[in-house]
């Protein structure tokens, strides 16, 4: 139940509330108790009049009227009850989705990196229900049982102690079974639900490597296997359902058998004259009042084990500090860098990788200058330019940006003068023109179109019905492969960024575009600094300085011209790509 | 909207018709859970009536062995409607299960009965959610949904029956608030399915935004957007809030509503026996068991509304389940197949075309023939149309034009099983189910015994690795086989395409690179593999092309050179150009790494 105690600081911002809340309950109960009674006195009248044979309406509409009028008032407060209680539960599960979001935008890359999505989404989503869940009906119904109950038993027992205990005989094993019961069925449902997700990833996995079934005939042998999981589910759901069905004719069991019990005893008390007949129908009546918080007790405990359980869960991510923020070191007095960027000795090793990603790097990009990465794939061109904007914090050396340590810029400072198309290209299912102006605080119409040009995207927009105001993703349209990079890149130039990263962010644009493209960067990038990663010698052979990486060192550098006349690794790759392009032609 | 998200009507006949078929192998449990339903709602019904006979037989006559014996019967009633009341509870799941096991049965097997064809248009994802989500809705509906409605129905009966035989009058004042609580019930449940629906949409609407921000996260750090992502996100939250807020007013009002008007039906009740024709004719035990009646009537009725919401769901995905299993999408086998009875492995594609979409061919007029036990290397730029050809000789797709023959015999006259059995394909990517070893060399074939996979094992080199695992061929393989290297990957899938044994080979080499040991061993494990087989490999290696009877250039779906790699190189033409391209610095690195 530990966990549940981080919950304090956001049920006391709603404490006047919760205090309302307990009020309530506390009167609708009040007002509950007494029904049992105005309908036995009621009882008790009908039968002397019965008797008497002189029953007239008007002795019985007083009681009738107080009973109504009751049950009215009682059900007021019930429905404050809900009106405060679960609302607040309600308001504090938006505040803890939003504390969870707002963490998480914190945490670093790597974080993201080493967390599956769909953990994430399950603590969003699933625990955040449970812990909810166990707030609203956690505070509601135990206060409610115990109202009721206090209530109602010290009515009870003031009116007939014995006969009250007598019923009350069976109504804690209502709450112990269905606190046990709950348990059991929490676990056989859990394996029921390991043997459904093993049912599903077979299906998954069938389908993803449905060329290999076919391909070895192996159908029937799938079908048999899945017959089998299938069987073990159903044999699983058997069991919980076992479980479960004994759990209602159980309850009635013990209810009834208070019943009975209440029944006899106060039949023999009528007899002997100790109990009138309108007081044993209160006492059955007391008796169905009784039976919901019973179950509700056992029922709660469930629900708090499984809140506690989830805001442990919660409690690892928000526990979990970011890894890159600023620090004592950072130096506010900085409002803007230039562009001037300098990696003096600096490695960078992956958290539990075995060896180094960059290694000795020494690289300096003077500012305005349009400087080329090539490799091959792992060679550690994205990681270079990834420690630009700190979503990776070195591990040795130093990053200078203007000569000033890096860590010592404000992140904010540094991330807004740089302009990042990753290399896969991420837009948000929102329209093209959310997407572009997506980094820039105040970007007008105007501003989104001139980046669209620069970016070549103008034309492709102009073709869709709605132009900018076109919608992507699911509930728009899809754009293709090169279209996406041109949006990307068209989002980054809108930031009117010190330094510019295209990271292989023109692979699926054709070079004829391409070209188009860099022309025009070369136009608004002239005072900034550029830095383009590139499989492709047409994006990179214009730079002013190319660097060749090779396993995370740099293994050669110079202009076009001088690497071609190296006949290194950068003229063979040139030499490949004029081949590519003849067999294109063919 | 998603396709997953409409909802339809609650009843459809059509649809009615078709999911009842499934029942029929268990109908007599369902009559069974019928009547024990009726069973179980008569004692439910018949408990105010011992209250009755208790305080008017014998309280009022002080007849103490009487209350004893009535009470002694009451339990004894409750104890054996208990007892059928949770026999019938299991049964009617037994039901629901076993219904559903057929169903998920049928659209799993109709589902490996599929052309590759289907699967190019249907998301795995989608056909996933049929074979599981939607077949599990149906549960509710199979299980509780059709013998529940029977029990409630007849509880309401039988609670009416009694009442009646009671006293009809006071039975008539009693069911005067039904109106009401029907009417209450009836506006409550739009209200509430509303604010539901509202609810179900505000919570897809903050995962799809949780999704998308927690992949594109480094998107929104990089461009500073963090805050006003938060800003955004925040008023989704809001709005699930209010929903929510909105959907516990429907509840608040509605659970205090049902009390009063249960109250105001018991304040009826008192009533009315002040006035004189009815006070002549009841007794102080009927009212008390009216009383009972009137808290027993609600229950029911509010079972017998949530149904609604478990049919509409139903309907909507037995629609889905019902529209995949009319896809008819398949390659059948022929009427008449012809036999082979041994399979020499001689292969012919003439004047083939073939387009996944017509018109877009991607293969024109292709024609070659491939002797017995000859090994032929494809090689050609990417869209060359290589992988196709393969697809094809396994008859995954139909061609348009044109005949492949196996032995001089077309394809199509052949059972696909006979015709796949003889051919055995080797992936670029290498698929792995998870299970152990043993499992993804053999596939499960029985036909296959443990020494036949470790003797495939030895020859293609995989048992040096397979045989340091602490379980050997027992070691457990993850799904897609995430714990093994991508070298020894495909040393597996060698094993199980050796372990089929097949007349002919299909391998589609891996383009990506492993360090020179395994590179060494994947080498030679090809070499065994192509021995007395006839072979198509679509070749990456150097070695593969070099050790080839022939080499076929494709080029945008065309055959545009053939020969062996001498002739090729001196032609100088499309080879000679991927030679440099592809190849070359393999020789290179052969040489380096010798």
């Amino acid at each position: 139940m530990k966990p549940l105690l981080r919950l304090i600081p956001y049920l006391a911002r709603y404490r006047k509330t919760l205090i309302l809340g307990v009020l309530t309950v506390v009167m609708s109960n009040v007002f509950t108790v007494a029904v049992p009674l105005f309908v036995g006195r009621a009882i008790d009248i009908m039968k002397a009049g019965l008797s008497a044979g002189n029953l007239k309406a008007g002795d019985l509409l007083g009681y009738a009227g107080l009973m109504l009028g009751f049950t009215a008032v009682a059900g007021f407060f019930t429905f404050l009850t809900r009106e405060t209680i679960i609302v607040v539960s309600r308001k504090v599960e938006y505040d803890l989705r939003n504390d969870f979001l707002s963490h998480i935008q914190k945490l670093s890359l790597s974080f993201f990196q080493n967390t599956p999505t769909g953990d994430l989404m399950a603590h969003a989503t699933n625990d955040i229900s449970a812990v909810r869940n166990s707030l609203g009906p956690g505070i509601m119904y135990p206060t409610d049982t115990m109202m009721t109950f206090t209530m109602v038993i010290a009515v009870m027992l003031y009116q007939d102690w014995q006969l009250t205990l007598m019923a009350l005989i069976p109504l804690p094993f209502v709450s112990y079974a269905v606190y046990r019961l709950g348990k059991i069925v929490n676990v056989k449902f859990q394996e029921r639900q390991d043997k459904y997700a093993e049912l599903t990833t077979r299906a998954q996995e069938n389908l993803s490597g449905i060329r290999v079934v076919k391909a070895y005939v192996r159908e029937k042998y799938e079908i048999g296997l899945f017959k089998s999981l299938s069987m073990d589910y159903l044999q699983k759901n058997l069991v919980l359902a076992k479980v479960q069905s004994i759990m209602w004719p159980l309850m009635f069991l013990l209810v009834g058998l208070s019943l009975v019990i209440t029944l006899y005893q106060g039949g023999l008390r009528v007899i002997d004259g100790r109990l009138t007949i309108g007081m044993l129908t209160a006492f059955l009546g007391y008796l169905v009042i009784l039976i919901w918080p019973m179950i509700a007790f056992g029922w709660v405990v469930n629900i708090l084990q499984q809140g506690a359980a989830s805001m442990g869960r919660l409690a690892r991510i928000w526990d979990t500090p970011p890894e890159i923020q600023d620090s004592e070191r950072t130096d506010y007095s900085i409002q803007t860098i230039e562009g001037k960027i300098e990696f003096r000795d600096v490695s960078f090793q992956y958290r539990g990788a075995q060896n180094p990603a960059l290694y000795n790097m020494n690289l300096l990009i003077p500012q305005g200058s349009t400087i080329a990465i090539v490799g091959y794939t792992g060679a550690g061109k994205s990681t270079l330019v990834n420690l630009l904007p700190r979503l990776y914090d070195i591990s040795k050396g130093e990053l200078l940006i203007d000569d000033i340590p890096i860590h010592q810029i404000p992140l904010k400072v540094l991330r807004e003068n740089i302009g990042y198309v990753p290399q896969e290209t991420f837009l948000f299912s929102d329209s093209i023109m959310e997407n572009i102006s997506y980094g820039a605080d105040n970007g007008t119409d105007d501003h989104v179109r001139e980046a669209a040009e620069i970016s070549q995207l103008v034309s492709d927009v102009d073709d869709f019905p709605k132009g900018f105001r076109t919608m992507l993703g699911e509930r728009g349209i899809t754009l293709s492969g090169g279209q996406k990079q041109r949006a990307s890149i068209a989002r980054a130039v809108m930031r009117q960024p010190r330094i510019l990263i295209l990271d292989d962010a023109l692979s699926a644009v054709d070079t004829h575009t391409e070209e188009e493209i860099l022309k025009r960067l070369r136009g608004v990038m002239q005072e900034r600094t550029s830095i383009l990663i590139s499989h492709r010698i047409s994006t990179v052979k214009d730079a002013d300085l190319i660097v060749v990486l090779h396993d995370g060192e740099i293994v050669e550098r110079g202009t076009h011209a001088e690497l071609v006349a190296l006949g290194g690794k950068y003229a063979d790759l040139h030499q490949k790509q004029l081949l590519e392009r003849e067999l294109e032609e063919l | 909207m998603h396709e997953e998200e409409v909802l339809g009507k609650a009843y459809d006949g059509k649809l009615m018709k078709r999911l009842l078929i499934y029942l029929r192998p268990y109908k007599w449990y369902v009559v069974l859970g019928i009547l024990l339903s009726i069973i179980v709602s008569a004692m439910e019904a018949v408990r105010p009536y011992f209250t009755k006979i208790a305080v008017d037989d014998n309280i009022a006559n002080k007849d103490e062995q009487g209350l004893l014996w009535t009470i002694l019967l009451f339990l004894a009633v409750m104890i054996v409607r208990g007892a059928i009341q949770y026999l019938n509870a299991y049964l009617t799941q037994w039901i629901g299960q076993k219904t559903i096991f057929d169903l998920r049965m049928q659209v799993y097997e109709h589902l490996q009965q599929r052309g590759l064809k289907f699967f190019d248009k249907n998301p795995i994802g989608r056909l996933i959610t049929r074979v599981t989500n939607d077949i599990e809705v149906l549960n509710d509906m199979f299980s509780s949904g059709i013998v529940m409605v029977f029990s409630d129905v007849f509880t309401i009966i039988g609670i009416l029956y009694f009442m009646f035989s009671m006293n009809w009058i006071l039975a008539l004042i009693s069911l005067s608030v039904l109106p009401l609580l029907f009417y209450g019930t009836f506006l409550f449940r739009k209200k509430a399915r509303e604010a539901y629906r509202e609810v179900r949409l505000q919570i897809a609407r903050i995962n799809a935004f949780m999704q998308e921000h927690i992949t594109g996260m480094m998107v929104d750090q990089v461009f500073n957007r963090e805050e006003r992502s938060f800003g955004k996100f925040e008023n989704i939250n809001a709005s699930h809030r209010d929903a929510n807020i909105k959907s516990i007013f429907y509840y608040a009002v509605f659970y205090p509503a049902v009390e009063i008007i249960g109250a105001l039906a018991v304040a009826l009740i008192i009533l009315s026996t002040g006035i004189g024709t009815i006070s002549a004719t009841i007794t102080l035990g009927t009212v008390i068991a009216f009383l009972q009646f009137n808290e027993m009537f609600w229950r029911p009725i509010r079972d017998l509304s949530e149904k609604y919401n478990v049919m509409q769901t139903a309907m909507a995905s037995s629609e889905r389940i019902f529209k995949l299993l009319d896809d008819k999408t398949a390659i059948h086998d022929p009427a008449e197949p012809v036999m082979l009875p041994e399979v020499k492995g001689e292969i012919e594609f003439r004047n083939v075309w073939f387009a996944y979409n017509e018109p877009e061919w991607v293969l024109k007029d292709i024609s070659f023939t491939i002797k017995a036990g000859e090994t032929v290397a494809f090689v050609g730029h990417t869209g060359a149309g290589k992988t196709t050809i393969i697809s094809l000789l396994s008859r995954f797709y139909d061609i348009q034009k044109g005949e492949i023959l196996i032995d001089g015999v077309n394809v199509k006259a052949l059972r696909l099983g006979d015709l796949r059995r003889c051919i055995a394909v080797v992936l670029q990517d290498v698929f792995l189910f998870s299970g152990d070893i043993s499992s993804n060399i053999s596939l499960g074939e029985s036909a296959i015994s443990q020494e036949t996979i470790e003797r495939a094992a030895r020859v293609v080199g995989a048992s040096r690795f397979i045989e340091r695992l602490p379980a050997r061929y027992a070691e457990e393989v993850k799904e897609r086989g995430s714990t093994l290297s991508v070298g020894q990957k495909q040393l597996i899938s060698f094993a199980r395409a050796l372990a089929f044994d097949p007349k002919i080979l299909v391998l589609d080499e891996a383009t990506s690179s492993v360090d020179t040991e395994t590179e060494l061993l994947i080498q030679e494990a090809i070499r065994k593999l192509l021995q007395g087989r006839t072979s198509i490999v679509i070749a990456h290696r150097l070695s593969t092309i070099q050790s080839a009877d022939k080499i076929i250039v494709m080029h945008k779906g065309e055959i545009r050179e053939k020969g062996t790699h001498q002739e090729l190189l001196s032609q100088g033409g499309i080879y000679y150009k991927l030679y440099q391209l592809q190849y070359k610095d393999q020789e290179v690195r052969t040489v380096s790494s010798a």
